[in-house]
């Protein structure tokens, strides 16, 4: 076993992380994959530092209001929504 | 109207009466946002939404006056080689019956090879539009980072992608792309292609004059390549110098670690990127449960197996103690893959390689191992990785007629040098 070999307990917690829940098969077959695919990516140890030129131009411009979403068309793709607004689940 | 899968639907957008696509129908990937016609992504995700807005190419497409006759089908979100990972069913290959069309924008690919639309548009984060123009026998451009607008583009990796056209001529995609290029205020990494010495007459520069064009051949790019596949490259190289065009071997180190850097930085930005569907503003409802409870929910119900991979991935590899091992390493490897491009460049009009290392595969042979299908994009992803324009044109088929791509790849806004490569053959 490399050390690029993850579980299935880091597999759940990654989930956890990135909000997504899992079923077991999924969290068996990622556990494989993952080992695997890391194992791959461990060929990047190999890639010398190299200078970065950053070709950066400022794209800013002056903050003026513009025509937008009417509410109702913002509104309209929202699986629920009340008095004009998105309604998300409890806080807590 | 064939039956591929190749549209997820066939809404049909008029464009103006006038203009320089007038008369023509142009299908549009559905990652591509259109004003009152469903944007699924291929994703049961966006299964029913509509977007208020257009995407600044559709815009551009409907004032030059073409069609849009249905969006097309794809990999879910974009991730994926083969338009299998859709939630609306995999694409056939009208081309090579038994494959797939590769991807991600298969649908794109397949409408313009089965005569079903004149053109297309693609979007090109690692090689999605030129693996399945390869795979198809079509013609694929993935324009310089910052040519096209990708305001409207429902984004995968922000940092690598662009949306490009497909069609079956060069002259055709030229035009197409002559369209949809030029800067966008309302996406600011867009650029001025005026300002980088050149121009937009692209569909012109399509004259298929090679003579005394200097191309460099990457080995390290025909080094892993399936016989069948070099065997076809090459031909296709001797019949550019019998047109008058030269080649000379490059090495290009970098692309070792290219297609693995691009997986690291893809992914990542991935991660980001999808964070927004969370089932309140759009997407599937999560149901009952807090906040984390109810996300997670709407993601596990809308997100395929291969989404959930990348983005947990994605999620792994910025997570605290692994972000130097990967993502700072991968963007030493951009830098590195830009650097060599640039490098070869000086002594070379254009690179050219295999679009793709292997013939179309055989439909529902990759979904199960995900790692060889990453790696099949290593001809494709250090082009993104080096912001550069790279062309895919058809380099003939193998001896059992599976259709074979060729790239080239040109300087940053050097559009017009590929453009004019490419329409010696195609």
């Amino acid at each position: 076993m490399s050390d690029n070999a993850v579980d299935g307990d880091e597999v759940a917690h990654i989930a956890d992380l990135a909000r997504i829940d899992l079923d077991d098969g999924e969290v068996e077959r990622f556990t494989e994959q993952f080992g695997e695919i890391l194992a791959a990516f461990e060929a990047l140890d190999e890639v010398p530092e190299t200078d970065r030129e950053a070709d950066l131009t400022n794209v800013m411009r002056p903050d003026e209001v513009r025509e937008g979403l009417t509410q109702e068309e913002a509104l309209q793709n929202a699986p629920d929504s009340e008095a004009g607004q998105f309604k998300g689940p409890k806080v807590s | 109207m064939t039956d591929y899968n190749a549209y997820i639907a066939t809404d049909t957008i008029e464009g103006a009466d006038d203009g320089p696509l007038a008369g023509r129908t142009v299908a549009v990937k559905d990652n591509i946002s259109t004003k009152g016609v469903q944007t699924t992504c291929g994703s049961a995700m966006l299964d029913g939404y509509v977007p208020p807005y257009d995407a600044t190419v559709v815009e551009r497409l409907k004032d030059a006056g073409a069609t849009i006759p249905g969006k097309t089908n794809m990999d879910e979100f974009g991730m994926g080689t083969t338009t299998e990972t859709s939630a609306y069913g995999a694409v056939e290959n009208p081309a090579a019956e038994g494959r797939v069309p590769g991807g991600s924008s298969g649908g794109s690919a397949a409408v313009v090879a089965a005569g079903d639309a004149d053109m297309a548009l693609g979007s090109d984060t690692g090689g999605s539009v030129r693996c399945p123009a390869a795979f198809c026998g079509v013609v694929g451009i993935k324009p310089t980072y910052g040519l096209v607008s990708r305001y409207g583009l429902v984004a995968y990796a922000n940092s690598l992608e662009q949306i490009g056209p497909i069609a079956r001529s060069v002259e055709d995609a030229a035009e197409l792309l002559e369209v949809i290029a030029g800067p966008d205020e309302r996406d600011g990494t867009t650029r001025d292609a005026r300002e980088h010495g050149t121009d937009y007459d692209f569909a012109a520069a399509a004259d298929g004059d090679v003579d005394g064009l200097s191309l460099g051949v990457p080995t390290e790019l025909l080094d892993g390549a399936d016989e069948r596949v070099v065997e076809t490259f090459w031909d296709a190289i001797d019949e550019l110098e019998a047109q008058g065009a030269s080649y000379h071997e490059v090495d290009l180190p970098s692309v070792e670690h290219a297609v693995e850097a691009y997986y690291v930085i893809a992914m990542s930005e991935a991660s980001s990127n999808l964070a927004r569907f969370d089932g309140v503003r759009y997407g599937q409802d999560g149901g009952e449960g807090n906040w984390n409870e109810s996300f997670a929910q709407s993601r596990e119900a809308g997100f395929g197996e291969e989404v959930k991979r990348r983005v947990l991935l994605g999620t792994y590899a910025l997570s605290a103690g692994y972000h130097d091992k990967y993502y700072k390493k991968a963007q030493d490897a951009r830098a590195w893959v830009k650097q060599d491009f640039d490098e070869a460049l000086t002594d070379a009009d254009v690179l050219a390689s295999p679009t793709m290392p292997v013939p179309p595969m055989k439909r529902g042979e990759s979904l199960d191992d995900p790692l060889t299908m990453y790696l099949a994009d290593a001809n494709t992803t250090p082009v993104n990785l080096a912001n550069l324009p790279a062309i895919s044109v058809p380099a003939g088929e193998t001896d059992d007629g599976l259709p074979v791509g060729l790239q080239l790849v040109g300087p940053a806004f050097g559009e017009k040098t590929i453009i004019r490569a490419g329409s010696a053959l195609a």
